[in-house]
């Protein structure tokens, strides 16, 4: 909404300068989103008047004109604009006169012949675009006055972005009811006179959906000058609010929603057939939109017709067909209440958006309707003449919205601000923004007029008091804060500490798009068919993950197409599997590595890395948690990973978690360049943590002894492992698995494993009868179960 | 004793002196030692001629032998030392590295500046006591809107560019939902915050179609719009670690009544006026607001007992103004060369 500062001034005398009002206009929620002046700054342009117009003697293109500057001595001035003609008054810059892009004004000879001053066009005083000719100033201008003091052009335009709460503000009325409420000061404009009938037309109004649209109010006038020029203060103001001129009538109305915030439109009376019917679009109807874009009419649209067909959109575009033309003689003024629910929404569904369906959706003044009517009246008739007839009103009363009561306390004011604001100042803001207000007691009853949708309970009043008092006044205080122990439970891992262990294990954490490219989502995990977007923003953010590699991988593709050698990426967020009907919503904690295990040093040889640093840096992440033993992993198949280097992550026998390298046939079409691991594991399960449980220390020394054997190479570590435990008993306090081997002095298809047993008691000293017992049952349950011997 | 004797006696002391002095390393120096001090050693000869002397030169020539013996031993040990902290020495030369290369194995990774940032806002609100609350990314229509008294067609709904999966379910335009969630669970009292992803239809220099709000959200008995001021103010100036001027402004959230937008003094100018400001001197920050009855209605919570602030704030906006980030989509480019300088 852009206000003129001299258009308000005129609404009440606001005793603030331009910078202060608006600051008090932001700090009342009307947030000012600039100021600017109305015209830009220019000097010695003055009212002139084409005496004489006659061709330059060597030039086709250019005249010499006499023109009037009022100082009783005309002026030679050669104009080169094609609408320049005796009679014609325009904007004289004099010699002195300066420009607004700082262009001097100069005696000067063109083609030879002198010239004295020049005539501008609207471009050139930076007042519009047009700059098809010279501004064309109308007859009864003042020749010689200064043009922005005739103009009032120093006036500040404040253009206020109103939260969609605020339709109220939507007119210079309601502009000016707010800044009364803030400066104390009494709106001096007066209400609108009505004009009196002088003929009698009348058209039928039939109100079908009394739900939609409550009133309508039409009037007829006959006998209008559609050629006739708006005058210039209101095709000003016009320009001031963004509003292009484009003939009295359609001025009119336009002028009239700027000052009432009535939206109004003007029928060619001769179009319509019958009468007017305000109701809900039927199948297959389709209404040709001014700007000549045909539309099929959607149901629930609201329209209005006449008995043959939609005439308009309502409330939100006229129809070109009914619209007031240049043989238009007839005019029907259309001022209407369309309820808000009925109008929200719909200007979107057609890809509209008008300054009319912007008024509805967050309503007008239900009330106002006669009153914008009459104005517009007085208006276009004072302006291209006409005969108005009496003013026709269709009301549904049970559906015009109504003033509300609402109940206001003193307590309840100090219970939600912290602070009470006097009783006098409450009543003075309430009753400045059109409230009644019955003080009973230490609290009020408030009338609340319709036209504050934004107001219906005690909050939105309490709000209102704030706001015109000022929030800056409300004291900063500190909420109590409870002297209470909040619950934290130790079994629950921080995730913090959880991304600290991939950090200091040189990893980056990346935060990706949970919406992927949905062909990289279905190479990384063909068997989870992601959910789609119904609106993606774009093809490649189509469909939400449903596991984080899809970003990763993304992420690790992206640098390494910025020479970076070694990645190590991590992302933590949730992963979306299932149909939408039956959706998981998990967090996960992936990570992505590519390149050299380490920097590149002067000490090490450079190693790519494998499978087992990225086993170890997923052992670290299990480990914290302190259940470190509970996790499994199991050579397992993934679409996505190398079959003879994928784990799954196990936890008492439930899959949580995957690692492996990418599969090599899906290397390239990842526009990877190198192997990649990947790995990823349900958050809640490395979350949940162990609570520390005492076991007692031995007191006796441990021993250790180690065992070489031989076993066929395809029986895991973890087999080996386990058959080892089982067969220890209590006394095996640890397994370490030391070596592994396979080439010379090992069989074919055989490996050489070291496996270290520590072994302690807890109330005595072992001897060697006792380790020599549990060896022997080791050995014989390897050799019983795997088919594993003593290297010899 | 004669002195012939006593001649004698000197003159072995100064061979063994002498010896001991050339003697290069350990094993030279045992053998001086074994020469004269062994048991067939030079000096132990002399004691072992004591025999012979007559009963009353004894005591005197032995306590000159054994004063012999006693330099040389002393002499051997000087020696010894001198000998050993030489190679010692010479070891160390040996041992000695260029400290100055690089250090062996793993560098160090980092956080992404949101979720540092994060972390710091969940540090800053847990002193105060509130906790953290988190809530679906896809989200249904009543709990992103309509609990939120923003019921189909509302006008706010425009301001949300809304991802959609079918009718009724959406991505999270904010973290407000999670409140609502919250509330709805556990009733009143209520003292959390809700970080977390948020997802708007809007993609160009300033939107991205995914961003980070923290969500707060305190309901208890006597809650109020003076102490929403002093615990934001408190939360930015210890956020930014300055003493900041901070303003609320009505503004318009369909779930807080009355609301505030949040601003603070720009944290590059100062106030002074600059390009990260926009000329104003001031930094939009955050949006606030008494929490709407309605909303009470809909978690049934008695509004007549209990009040309540919320308020949401845009974590990468945060970031941007602390590190001085110029460019949204560098977050979610994870460039490495960006994401390390947050180590």
């Amino acid at each position: 909404m852009k206000i003129s500062e001299h258009w308000l001034r005129e609404w009440l005398p606001v005793d603030l300068d331009t910078q202060a009002l608006a600051h008090r206009l932001t700090m009342a929620g009307l947030e000012v989103d600039g100021v600017e002046m109305a015209a830009p700054a220019f000097e010695q342009i003055v009212v002139g008047e084409v005496l004489e117009c006659s061709a330059h003697p060597d030039a086709d293109k250019l005249s010499v004109c006499r023109v009037d500057d009022g100082s009783g001595e005309p002026l030679q001035v050669v104009c080169g604009a094609p609408n320049v003609r005796a009679g014609l008054k325009a904007p004289l810059a004099r010699v002195g006169g300066v420009l607004p892009e700082g262009m001097k004004i100069k005696r000067a000879k063109l083609r030879g012949v002198e010239s004295t001053g020049m005539l501008c066009s609207a471009r050139e005083l930076g007042l519009s675009d047009d700059a098809a000719g010279l501004m064309a100033l109308p007859a009864d201008a003042p020749v010689g006055r200064d043009l922005r003091e005739w103009l009032q052009l120093d006036d500040a335009v404040i253009e206020v972005d109103l939260t969609p709460n605020r339709g109220d503000c939507l007119g210079m009325n309601g502009v000016a009811r707010e800044v009364s409420a803030l400066t104390a000061v009494d709106v001096t404009a007066a209400e609108p006179e009505s004009v009196a009938p002088v003929a009698d037309d009348r058209v039928s109004i039939d109100l079908d959906d009394g739900v939609a649209c409550p009133r309508y109010v039409g009037r007829v006038v006959r006998g209008v000058d559609v050629r006739a020029e708006s005058p210039i203060w209101l095709q000003e103001r016009l320009r001031r609010a963004g509003v292009r001129s484009l003939g009295p009538v359609v001025d009119v109305t336009n002028y009239v929603m700027l000052e009432l915030g009535q939206p109004m439109h003007a029928f060619d009376l001769a179009r319509i057939q019958g009468g007017i019917i305000v109701r809900q679009s039927r199948d297959g109807e389709t209404l040709r939109l001014l700007g000549d874009d045909t539309v099929e009419l959607r149901a629930g649209t609201l329209v209005i017709a006449d008995h043959q067909a939609p005439l308009a959109m309502a409330g939100v575009m006229g129809g070109a067909d009914s619209a007031v033309g240049d043989t238009t003689a007839d005019i029907l003024f259309e001022s209407a209440f369309f309820a808000p629910d009925a109008i929200a929404g719909r200007a979107r569904q057609y890809g509209l958006h008008t300054d009319s369906s912007h008024r509805f959706e967050r309503g007008v003044d239900p009330a106002g309707q006669v009153r914008a009517v009459e104005r517009a009246t007085a208006l276009l008739t004072a302006i291209a003449g006409g005969e108005p007839g009496p003013v026709l009103e269709q009301v549904d009363e049970a559906h015009v919205p109504a003033p509300r009561d609402v109940t206001l306390r003193a307590a309840r004011i100090r219970q939600l601000l912290g602070m009470d604001i006097p009783a006098d100042e409450v009543v003075g803001i309430l009753e400045r923004l059109g409230m009644t207000v019955t003080a009973e007691g230490d609290q009020w009853q408030v009338r609340v007029p319709a036209y504050r949708f934004d107001i219906s309970i005690e909050a939105d009043l309490i709000e209102e008091l704030a706001r015109i008092h000022g929030y800056d006044r409300i004291p900063e205080t500190r909420p109590a804060t409870p002297a209470r122990i909040q619950p934290q439970s130790e079994t629950q891992l921080p995730l913090s500490r959880l991304r600290d262990v991939l950090v200091d294990r040189g990893y980056q954490e990346a935060v990706t798009y949970s919406f992927v490219e949905p062909g990289v989502q279905a190479l990384l995990d063909p068997d989870h068919p992601p959910v789609p977007l119904a609106n993606p923003i774009s093809a490649e953010m189509a469909v939400m993950r449903t596991s984080l590699w899809p970003g990763l991988v993304k992420a690790a593709v992206y640098n390494r197409h910025r020479q970076q050698q070694r990645l190590r990426l991590f992302e933590t967020g949730l992963r979306f599997r299932g149909a939408l009907d039956d959706l998981a919503q998990e967090p996960m904690l992936a990570g992505v590595v590519l390149g050299p295990v380490a920097p590149e040093q002067w000490a090490e040889r450079p190693r790519p890395v494998d499978f087992f640093d990225i086993k170890g840096d997923v052992e670290a992440l299990l480990s914290v948690s302190g259940r470190g033993g509970a996790f499994r992993f199991v050579a397992d198949t993934h679409p996505a990973l190398h079959p003879g280097q994928t784990a799954r992550v196990e936890l008492d026998g439930e899959p949580v978690g995957w690692l492996g390298a990418v599969h090599p046939q899906l290397q390239g079409r990842l526009e990877l360049d190198g192997t990649a691991f990947l790995f990823e594991v349900r958050l809640d399960v490395l979350q949940e943590a162990r609570l520390p449980a005492f076991e007692p220390l031995s007191r006796f020394p441990s021993i250790r002894r180690d065992l070489a054997i031989v076993v066929e190479a395809s029986v895991s570590a973890a087999a080996l492992d386990a058959t080892v435990r089982q067969a220890g008993g209590e006394l095996l306090q640890d397994v370490i698995l030391f070596d592994v081997y396979q080439g010379k002095g090992v069989g074919d298809g055989m490996k050489s494993v070291g496996i270290g047993l520590i072994l302690q008691d807890l109330s005595r000293t072992l001897v060697d009868s006792d380790v020599d017992a549990v060896v022997d049952r080791v050995v014989a349950q390897l050799r019983h179960e795997l088919h594993a011997e003593l290297r010899g | 004793m004669s002195a012939q004797r006593s001649e004698e006696l000197n003159t072995l002391v100064q061979e063994a002196l002498a010896a001991i002095r050339d003697a290069g390393d350990a094993r030279d120096l045992d053998a001086v030692r074994v020469a004269y001090l062994g048991k067939k050693g030079h000096l132990t000869a002399q004691l072992k001629q004591l025999g012979r002397l007559p009963a009353e030169e004894r005591p005197a020539a032995g306590q000159a032998i054994n004063a012999a013996k006693e330099e040389v031993q002393q002499a051997l040990e000087a020696r010894r030392e001198s000998l050993e902290s030489a190679g010692l020495e010479t070891q160390l030369v040996a041992e000695a590295v260029d400290v100055t290369l690089p250090g062996r194995g793993q560098d160090t990774g980092g956080l992404h500046p949101v979720t540092r940032t994060l972390e710091r806002i969940q540090a800053l609100f847990a002193s105060m006591g509130f906790r953290v609350a988190e809530g679906p990314e896809i989200e249904d229509d009543y709990h992103n809107f309509e609990a939120l008294n923003i019921p189909a067609h509302h006008p706010a709904r425009a301001m949300h560019d809304t991802f959609y999966f079918d009718a009724s379910r959406l991505l999270r335009t904010h973290t407000s939902p999670v409140q609502i969630r919250v509330m709805e669970n556990e009733g009143a009292p209520v003292r959390i915050i809700a970080p977390g992803r948020v997802y708007r239809c809007d993609s160009d220099l300033t939107h991205s179609p995914m961003f980070h709000q923290v969500e707060g959200l305190l309901v208890d008995e006597g809650i109020t719009f003076a102490d929403l001021k002093g615990a934001l103010h408190d939360f930015l100036e210890a956020f930014f670690e300055q003493r900041l001027e901070v303003r609320f402004r009505p503004s318009y959230f369909p779930f807080t009544e009355p609301s505030a937008e949040v601003d603070v003094q720009c944290v590059h100018c100062g106030g002074e006026g600059c390009r990260v400001c926009g000329g104003s001197g001031w930094l939009e920050v955050l949006g606030s607001g008494m929490v709407h009855p309605k909303v009470f209605e809909y978690c049934g919570i008695d509004a007549e007992r209990y009040s309540g602030w919320a308020f949401g704030m845009g974590v990468e906006r945060l970031a941007m103004l602390r590190y001085g980030v110029n460019d949204l989509r560098l977050f979610f480019e994870n460039d490495l060369r960006f994401l390390r300088q947050f180590q």
